[in-house]
Order: structure tokens, then C-alpha cells, then sequence
């Protein structure tokens, strides 16, 4: 049962000083005053105790008492998250419509998960076999899909006294009990797990698999691998948010947790009204079932939107356990960061760059370092992949957030704002935007794909980086005064961003292209490149080629060759071939 | 209220600007309502913005000008702020603190509501749908305003965002639809406030309309109220009583100096320019209680107009808007001293929610790829204006000079429009096409050919 603490000694926004305060540690979950207002403690000092508290602190009074059960701020993880949506500490939105109205009401309780759901559990070891953190005691089908592993509290280890037979059974339900040393401890198929201290694993792992994303631009030109971690910083309507949701949709992880981290409450409902309709093509299921939603908006209390990123990724940790690839994508880090900011900022700390606080840059090392792929306890390998969105000031990639995010990451997508005006989507920059992983991920593509993916990558590369230079002299004199080599140069880089990089998320067979078709339409186009370079290097005229119809053939291939159809891209190539090798006589 | 369970207090330890400090007292929640009643009677309305352990912070709205330290009485009400509201707002027009400024009594309210309202839970939101015709062809084509939607308008001091406003206001009317106005004045002078409800007034919606004004004049603290009296007015209108309310904020600019005069005289950590480190969270509290609820038919439509310090977009102010509403209205000086009406910039402005909106079935089928088509053409047009500028527009090529041509006709037939005409999405649309067909059809290769089939027919050979 939860016990005073301490009384309110002040109150200054979502800080609460308190005083008279007993029994308390760092990072303790508090309830402050009658409504019971959720609260952390984040600084201790005397018999005084400073609380961020999680809810608005409107009415709240000097002398109000603060009650804790001496738990840290944690999470329940179990069967039952999957197709939620969380605010940032974890409370169901849902069941708080259902029980308070279409507003989010203060002092709210409610449990995360439903306890009086019955599972079909099958456990899946004897009793009298020795057990260890991590390990599956069995299984739960959480979702047509997802195998629920059942995970024994990484804390607990020992004898399995005894473990209930197949059946159903709901959280509250005791299902097993280990000796642990000399006590028996009881087992339930959900667990508690505070949310700031990562979960435990065997060791790190080398990340060598790209997380395929469909988006062209980013599996073949800036790959992010499974248990990798990217930024993605951009200006308002650079597009972020859209990419987000793209990768939320079609990458090729198994569970997907969105943290909608300070931002729009529409976006919030356009993801939960589309993902149960949306089906992944991989599975023929909808979205839903693979996703988790954690959903604090800008409008909501800003010390929970802090909480809602660790929140998110300890969601993430428990189904890395399990053995998962799990991609969770932040949008965004910088609202995050700003919360950090406002409570510092009424915690009276010193200030540096902008106001942030000096442990700006520990903190998101210390998030990004959660992502990873990793032997987990159990024994099988699962990754995390964080995909963070950052929204920089006045779209300044200087600015503080963004340059100490760049420290942490090894990938890079710069969204550009002139691309975004000429409504180029994803508005992802080839020549600000990285990724280091490719040489951790190309033996993927070499054995799945095709053997000569990182030859065909560097080489349009390279022209990217040669048009570039050209359009500086473009810009001065024209392009009428370049040699034909330079000027097809400059077509078949037009090419290949309109036709290729150039991705509409709204079109039915655009919004997705597969590994395969990605690397035939990039196939298509440097062949094109190669025997047109030819062909005018013997004097054909630039113009001629560009008359051909299958130039605009290509540039229109990403809408006609469906994921069914990409055979054909095949011969599409060879039909290419074919009609320049006509103009070569 | 609760009026029977008021303590009154005498005395206070300082005053600073619109704050003061007061000891020695007990119970006193945070952000709630004070009064305080100088010596001649006269009683002025405050909040809690801090309280302590027998101490309180407290904000004046009305300005703390005749207040001493030793005789004042002030009373601690143990309530947020409230406001009446009830239908009959509508037609009416109120200081920022919700007092009656046109010589009538107090309205009979249905309701007193908190200023501050809820946070909408986002599973209870419905997703914004159906679009807005605004009869202004630079929005419905281009930035497609959707019922729900907060589009604001980024513009400058001398810019007509104040017609355009009005003119959308005017336009946006929904036939057989419960459709009405709340305008929020913050900071604006009167010249300003006269022009909206006159406009109002012409247009014969007036009675359609709910007016809260704070004027250049008052004090900058009741500023900060001002639209919370109006989004409150506006949540029961649209929530309570189903009807379509379109606000219309103007200046956000003057509310973010305002928020920034008291964060500083409280001594806060300032974040960017001087502006409090809480400056997302507090605009993200005003934009997003724009928006529809599930079951109910009335939604909050909200165009906010701000103008960028120096036309500055970078600026705090703009760009922190920027990512909370969905898009914005860009005006653009340059456009506007060419005479071009209403100055809509090409290409930085945008819906977000246009997207989900338009297209087959929701408006023309044509409709996203045309739209797509225009800003990248117009982007182009851009960059060959900047070439031409370094080689001499002779010098182009003369794909170029289409280029040119299209972009002319783009500002001065599809932009321009007068501050009376309506031009219909569709008549939009055909122009828009009929632009494009400047342009030879190998250039189009955004628009699918079934489209180009029905709408495009070459006319570049006049060029």
C-alpha cells in the first residue's frame, strides 16, 4: 500500500518541491495530493525532495500529502500491448475514454493491462527443470501473428516449483513458482519493469541485416540495419512525420512501437484510424497488430512527454527478449528534449547552449544506447532500431539537439527544405544525408539481392555527386554549354530522382517497393546510364536519346511495375537494351 | 464558484509588473483564481502562478496599476478561471476577459467552462475531413484548408493577412451548415479590430459572430487570456451546441512578446531570443484545441495569423508554430509590392492535411498530382528566374521561356484574384491546367497519362 512520504512544500508548474520527507530514493514513482497526481522524484536534498509530476497540478496546496510505494516509474510488460495506445506513462487511452470522456481527466488509475483477459497460455517447460532470468516459461498468442513469449523477471532465478498445464488463464492468474533461493517466488504471465534502467541481455552483437523500409531513396542509397539507430532532422514540413509513418507501415520489423514524443494530436488519429486498415504485405495482416502506440501530444503534460521515450523503449527491450526485431520510431526527440529543458528550467538548474541542460548530451547517449542487436537471455539474437525524428530550430542543424543526436548515431537522413517546397518526397538530402552501416549490410543485399547492389550504389552515387558540381556551373552559364557526357549526366540524374528517389507515399504501388525492386529499377537506370554514355560518346546527340520513349518509360516505371509485376522489370531492361543498341550502328 | 468558502487576505510583500507576492496565508492551489480589491472597490481577477508553504505568486490580468502594498484585500477563490459561455456570445463583443465592450449587459450563460480546457485524448479525435472551400484558388488548389485543420497565416507587417483573413471568413461559409466566427484580438490596434468587424458586419454575418478584443492598449497580461476566453467560447459552440466555428487568432505574435514580458519579470531561464523554454508546450495548448471529436457534429477550424519579426521565419515565434499546426499560409512581401492579391508564397506554404482529403471521390481526381505538378513547375521557374538573372533572360533556352511564361501566368492569373471574387475549386482547377498546358506534356512527369488525356491541351506554341 502506498504510504505518506512528505507534504507539498511549493508548487511552480509540473515541479513540486516537497518537504518533510521520508524513506524516499531517486527516481521513486510518487502520488501527490488527494487526486493522487502521478509524480518521479528527481532531486533529493535535507528533507526536501523535488517531483516532476506527470499530470496538470492545477488546485494543488502547500501542505497536500504525497503517498509512494517505493517503486521506481516502471512499466507492466506482458500480453495485451500489442494494438494500445499509451499516453507517456503508459496509461491506456482507450480505457480512459471509455471511463472519462472524450478528455483526459486528472488522477486517472488504471492498470496498463487488461488483468481479467484470459490468454491461452502452453507452457513450454517441466516443473523441477533449474530456470534463469529471461528464459520462456511459454507461450501466449498475443496476435494472429506474434508469439508472446512468456519471459521469467530477469531478477529471478532457480528450481520451477510447479507451472500450471495448457489452459486458459488471465494476469492476475499465478501461472508458476521458482525456488529462488530459499524463498518461492510467484510468477504471473506479466512482469514490472522501471522504465529508466535498461533490461538485461547476454552481449551485444555486430548488426549485419538492413532493415528494408520500401522507401527507395533510404534502402539503397542511406540503409539503416536492424538494431542501428538514425536521425532524422528536418524544418516543419520537411516531411518527417511522413516518413515515419511510411516506416511505421512497411519495414520489414516484426513489432513497432510509435512514441508520438510533443506532437500533433491529428497525426495521433490519422496513425489509429489507418493502421487497423493498412495490411502489411508481408504477413496480409493489419498494421495494428504488430504496433504500439504511445501518444503524448504537445498538449499534454510535458513531464510526461519526457517519460514517454523511455517508455517506449523499455516496451521495445521486452519484445527484444522475446527475440524480435523491433523498430521503434520517436517523433520527436527534440520535443523530448525540450521537456527536459522546461523541467530543468523549473528545477532551477544552470543552463547552457539554448538553455538546455549541461546532461543534454548524456541523456540521448544513453537512449540511443538501448538500440542495438543483442544475444538476448533467452538465447536467440532480437535487435532494437531507433528511428528519431528531430525537429532542429529555424531547421538548423547546429542547433544543440541536433549536433549531440549526430554524436550518438551512426545514420543520417538531412530532410531538405527546398526539396519539401518542390514537393520532392521524401524530401531526404543525397548529398547532407549518411550511413555507415553499409558496409555492415552489403553482404545481405549480396546474398538476397543481387552480387553487384554496392557496385550499382556507388556508381549513381557518384553521379549524384557529378551533377552536383555540374548544376554550380548550370546555375552561371546554362546547361546548354556542357558536353553531351555532362549533360546526360544531368538527364539520368533527373532521371533517377524523379523516377526513383521520388517515392508518393499515396499511391498504391509507389508507397512500397521491395528490396528486389528497388535494386532492378536501379539496375534499369544505370544500364540506361552506361549504354546511352556509350552511345554518345560515338555522337549520338543527348536530345535523340531523350526523345526515345522509353526515357519517360523509365521515369514512370516506379508507378507501373506493381510488387507482382517485377519480373517484368527484367525485361524491361532488356527491351532497353535492345532499342539503344538500335541507335548504335 | 464556490462563494462561501472565500478567504480574504490584507496586504502583500511586492509588486512587480502584472505580479505580486503575498505571505503569510494558507491553502492556496495552484493556478487558481484570485480577486483583488484595491481601496476604492475597484476588484481585478488573477491567477496563482506559483504557490509555497504559506506564500503565493500571483499574476493580475488586469494589470496591477493602483495596487499598494498594505491595502488591498485579496481573496483566494479555490477555483480555476472561468467562462461563461452560451450561445449568445454570438453577435457580441467582449474585452480579453470576457466583459461585454458594446454597451449590452451580461449574457445569460448555459455554462461556466475552465479557461485553461482539457487535453483532447487523441483516441477520442476524429481525423479531420472534408474540405473548406475557401473560393481562394492559392488555398483550395494549392493548401487545401480542411474543417479542423489549424492553417495559420505567417505574414509580415504590411501585408493583407488581414483581407485574406476576412476574406476566408466571408467565402468559407458552409450552406445548410450551423456555421459561425470567433475572433480573438490580441495586441492588434483598433484600426485593425474596425476593419474585422466591419468586414463582419458587410458580409451579414456579424450575428454570426463572437468578438474578444484586447487592444494595443491594455494591459499585454490580458493578452494571454484573450484567446483562451475565445477557444473556450469556441470548444462549447462547436462541442456542446454542434456548430462549425472558425477562429480566427490575430496577432499570435503579440501573445508570444506577452508571455515573454512575464516569463522574464518572473526571472525564468529564457530558451531562444528571450522566449521561455515552455513556449512550445504554451502555443501547443491553444493550437491543439483545434480539431473534431468522434459523435459530434461541430468541429474548430482555427486560422491563427502571426507576423514574423523582420519576415523571418526562422523566428521562434513562426517556426514553433510551425510545428504544431498543420501547414501554413506563407504571404510574401514580394509578391505583394508587384500588386499580385492575395501574396500566397508558392512554395513554402503547405497543408499537411491536404493530402488525405482531396483527390478521387473527395474532390477531382486530378486534383493531387495537378497540385504536385504546379509546385515543382514553380519551383523550376525559380531557379531559371535566378539563371536568367545571371545570363540574361535571352540567353535561355527556349524550354526555359516557356518556363518563364508559365510562371507568369501562374502569379498573375492563378494567384491574383480579387478581394470579392470567389473562384470555385473547380474553375481553380481548369486554370490551373489550363497554365500547365504551357508547358510541353514530356515536362509533366508527375501527372498520370489518363489525366493528361481529359484535362491537358498543349498551347506552348504561343509562347
Amino acid at each position: 500500500m502506498a504510504k505518506v512520504v512528505g507534504k507539498v512544500f511549493r508548487v511552480v508548474g509540473p515541479v513540486v518541491e516537497m518537504e518533510e520527507v521520508q524513506g524516499l530514493r531517486m527516481l521513486d514513482m510518487v502520488e501527490v495530493g488527494e487526486s493522487h497526481l502521478i509524480g518521479e522524484v528527481v532531486r533529493l536534498k535535507n528533507d526536501r525532495a523535488f517531483v516532476q509530476v506527470y499530470e496538470d497540478t492545477t488546485s494543488l496546496k502547500a501542505g497536500d500529502l504525497i503517498y509512494s510505494e517505493g517503486f521506481p516509474l516502471y512499466v507492466e510488460l506482458g500480453p495485451g500491448l500489442l494494438g494500445n495506445i499509451y499516453d507517456g506513462i503508459q496509461r491506456p487511452l482507450q480505457v480512459i475514454k471509455e471511463k472519462e470522456g472524450v478528455y483526459i481527466s486528472r488522477g486517472v488509475h488504471v492498470t496498463p493491462l487488461d488483468h481479467k483477459k484470459k490468454w491461452h497460455f502452453i507452457p513450454s517447460i517441466k516443473t523441477g527443470e533449474t530456470v534463469s532470468g529471461g528464459n520462456v516459461l511459454g507461450i501466449v498468442q498475443e496476435a494472429p501473428l506474434v508469439k508472446h513469449k512468456i519471459l521469467l523477471a530477469p531478477d529471478i532465478q532457480g528450481k520451477l516449483s510447479w507451472i500450471v498445464p495448457e489452459g486458459d488463464y488471465c494476469l492476475d492468474d499465478k501461472i508458476a513458482a521458482v525456488w529462488d533461493k530459499d524463498k518461492e517466488k510467484e510468477v504471473f504471465m506479466f512482469q514490472r519493469w522501471p522504465v529508466r534502467k535498461p533490461r538485461p541481455y547476454k552481449e551485444r552483437m555486430p548488426v549485419n541485416e538492413p532493415l528494408i523500409t520500401g522507401q527507395r531513396v533510404i534502402d539503397t542509397l542511406f540503409p539503416i540495419a536492424k538494431g542501428g539507430c538514425v536521425a532524422v532532422p528536418g524544418g516543419f514540413g520537411t516531411g518527417k512525420t511522413v516518413i515515419q509513418h511510411q516506416i511505421a507501415k512497411w519495414s520489414d520489423a516484426d513489432i513497432v512501437i510509435y512514441v508520438g514524443c510533443g506532437e500533433r494530436g491529428n497525426e495521433m488519429t490519422d496513425v489509429l484510424l489507418n493502421f487497423p486498415k493498412l495490411i502489411d504485405p508481408r504477413t496480409q495482416r493489419p498494421l495494428s497488430e504488430r504496433t504500439i502506440f504511445i501518444a503524448n501530444t504537445s498538449n499534454m503534460p510535458v513531464a510526461a512527454r519526457e517519460a514517454s521515450i523511455y517508455t517506449g523503449i523499455t516496451l521495445a527491450e521486452y519484445y527484444r527478449d522475446m527475440g524480435y526485431n523491433v523498430a521503434l520510431m520517436a517523433d520527436s526527440t527534440s520535443r523530448w528534449a525540450e521537456a527536459l529543458r522546461e523541467l530543468s528550467g523549473r528545477l532551477e538548474e544552470m543552463p547552457l547552449e539554448e538553455g538546455f541542460p549541461a546532461y543534454l548530451p548524456s541523456r540521448l547517449a544513453e537512449f540511443y544506447e538501448r538500440a542495438g542487436k543483442v544475444d538476448t537471455l533467452m538465447g536467440q539474437n532480437g535487435s532494437i532500431t531507433i528511428i528519431a525524428a528531430v525537429s532542429p530550430q529555424g531547421g538548423d542543424f547546429s542547433e544543440p539537439v541536433t549536433s549531440h543526436t549526430k554524436r550518438f548515431i551512426r545514420c543520417f537522413w538531412a530532410l531538405d527544405r527546398d526539396l519539401a517546397n518542390a514537393r520532392h518526397y521524401p524530401s531526404i538530402s543525397w548529398i547532407d544525408s549518411y550511413s555507415e552501416y553499409i558496409e555492415d549490410i552489403k553482404g545481405w543485399w549480396h546474398k538476397n539481392i543481387d552480387k553487384q547492389w554496392l557496385e550499382y550504389r556507388l556508381a549513381i552515387m557518384e553521379l549524384l555527386q557529378k551533377e552536383q558540381r555540374l548544376l554550380q556551373v548550370v546555375k552561371l552559364v546554362g546547361p546548354d554549354v556542357l558536353p553531351p557526357t555532362q549533360r546526360l549526366i544531368l538527364d539520368v540524374c533527373s532521371i533517377f530522382k524523379n523516377g526513383f528517389l521520388q517515392q508518393v507515399s499515396f499511391d498504391k504501388i509507389d508507397t512500397f517497393a521491395s528490396a528486389r525492386k528497388q535494386f532492378l529499377m536501379l539496375k534499369v537506370i544505370i544500364l540506361f546510364y552506361r549504354r546511352s554514355e556509350m552511345l554518345v560518346k560515338k555522337g549520338i546527340s543527348v536530345a535523340e536519346i531523350r526523345e526515345l520513349p522509353i526515357y519517360n518509360e523509365i521515369m514512370r516505371m516506379k508507378q507501373v511495375y506493381s510488387e507482382a509485376q517485377i519480373d517484368q522489370l527484367e525485361d524491361f531492361s532488356k527491351k532497353i537494351e535492345a532499342i539503344l543498341s538500335e541507335l548504335d550502328f | 464558484m464556490k462563494e462561501h468558502s472565500l478567504r480574504e487576505y490584507v496586504g502583500m510583500e511586492e509588486v512587480v509588473g502584472p505580479i505580486f507576492v503575498i505571505r503569510n496565508i494558507h491553502n492556496v492551489g495552484y493556478n487558481e483564481v484570485v480577486e483583488i480589491v484595491d481601496k476604492d472597490g475597484i476588484s481585478k481577477i488573477g491567477i496563482t502562478l506559483e504557490v509555497g508553504k504559506g506564500m503565493a505568486v500571483v499574476q493580475v490580468l488586469g494589470g496591477t496599476s493602483g495596487i499598494s502594498l498594505n491595502n488591498c484585500r485579496v481573496r483566494f477563490k479555490e477555483d480555476a478561471l472561468k467562462v461563461g459561455v452560451s450561445e449568445e456570445l454570438l453577435g457580441r463583443v467582449f474585452d480579453g476577459l470576457g466583459n461585454p465592450l458594446d454597451g449590452m449587459p451580461k449574457p445569460l450563460f448555459d455554462e461556466q467552462l475552465d479557461i485553461n480546457g482539457y487535453a483532447i485524448n487523441p483516441t477520442a479525435r476524429e481525423y479531420p475531413k472534408n474540405i473548406i472551400e475557401t473560393g481562394i484558388s492559392s488555398i483550395d488548389v494549392m493548401n487545401t484548408l480542411v474543417r479542423g485543420q489549424k492553417l495559420p497565416i505567417f505574414s509580415g507587417s504590411g501585408l493583407p493577412h488581414d483581407m485574406i483573413a476576412t476574406q476566408i471568413a466571408r467565402q468559407a461559409r458552409v450552406k445548410n451548415e450551423d456555421f459561425c466566427v470567433v475572433f480573438a484580438a490580441m495586441g492588434v490596434k483598433y484600426d485593425t479590430a474596425r476593419f474585422f468587424i466591419k468586414s463582419f458586419e458587410e458580409s451579414g454575418v456579424l450575428d454570426r459572430v463572437a468578438i474578444f478584443l484586447s487592444l494595443a492598449d491594455s494591459p499585454s497580461i490580458a493578452r494571454l487570456m484573450t484567446p483562451k476566453f475565445a477557444l473556450t467560447a469556441a470548444e462549447f459552440l462547436a462541442f456542446k451546441k454542434n456548430m462549425h466555428v472558425l477562429v480566427i487568432m490575430t496577432d499570435m505574435s503579440n501573445y508570444c512578446e506577452a508571455l515573454r514580458e512575464l516569463s522574464t519579470i518572473r526571472g525564468e531561464i529564457p530558451a531562444r531570443k528571450g522566449y521561455p523554454g515552455y513556449l512550445y508546450s504554451d502555443l501547443a495548448s491553444l493550437y491543439e484545441r483545434a480539431g473534431m471529436i468522434k459523435g459530434i457534429n461541430g468541429s474548430i477550424t482555427q486560422i491563427p495569423i502571426l507576423t514574423m519579426p523582420n519576415d523571418d521565419i526562422t523566428h521562434p515565434i513562426p517556426d514553433l508554430t510551425g510545428y504544431i499546426t498543420e501547414g501554413q499560409i506563407v504571404l510574401e512581401r514580394e509578391l505583394n509590392s508587384r500588386g499580385i492579391y492575395p501574396p500566397v508564397a508558392g512554395l513554402p506554404s503547405l497543408s499537411r492535411l491536404m493530402k488525405d482529403n482531396i483527390g478521387e471521390g473527395l474532390t477531382r481526381a486530378d486534383h493531387p498530382s495537378l497540385s504536385s505538378q504546379l509546385f515543382s513547375f514553380y519551383a523550376h521557374v525559380k531557379d531559371i528566374r535566378a539563371l536568367a538573372s545571371i545570363i540574361g533572360e535571352e540567353e535561355l533556352s527556349p524550354l526555359d521561356h516557356q518556363y518563364i511564361k508559365f510562371g507568369e501566368e501562374f502569379e498573375k492569373r492563378f494567384l491574383t484574384q480579387g478581394y470579392f471574387e470567389r473562384r470555385t475549386l473547380e474553375e481553380g482547377l481548369d486554370l490551373g491546367w489550363d497554365i500547365l498546358s504551357l508547358l510541353p506534356k514530356d515536362e509533366l512527369v508527375r501527372i498520370k497519362e489518363a489525366d493528361l488525356k481529359e484535362h491537358y491541351k498543349y498551347r506552348g506554341d504561343e509562347v
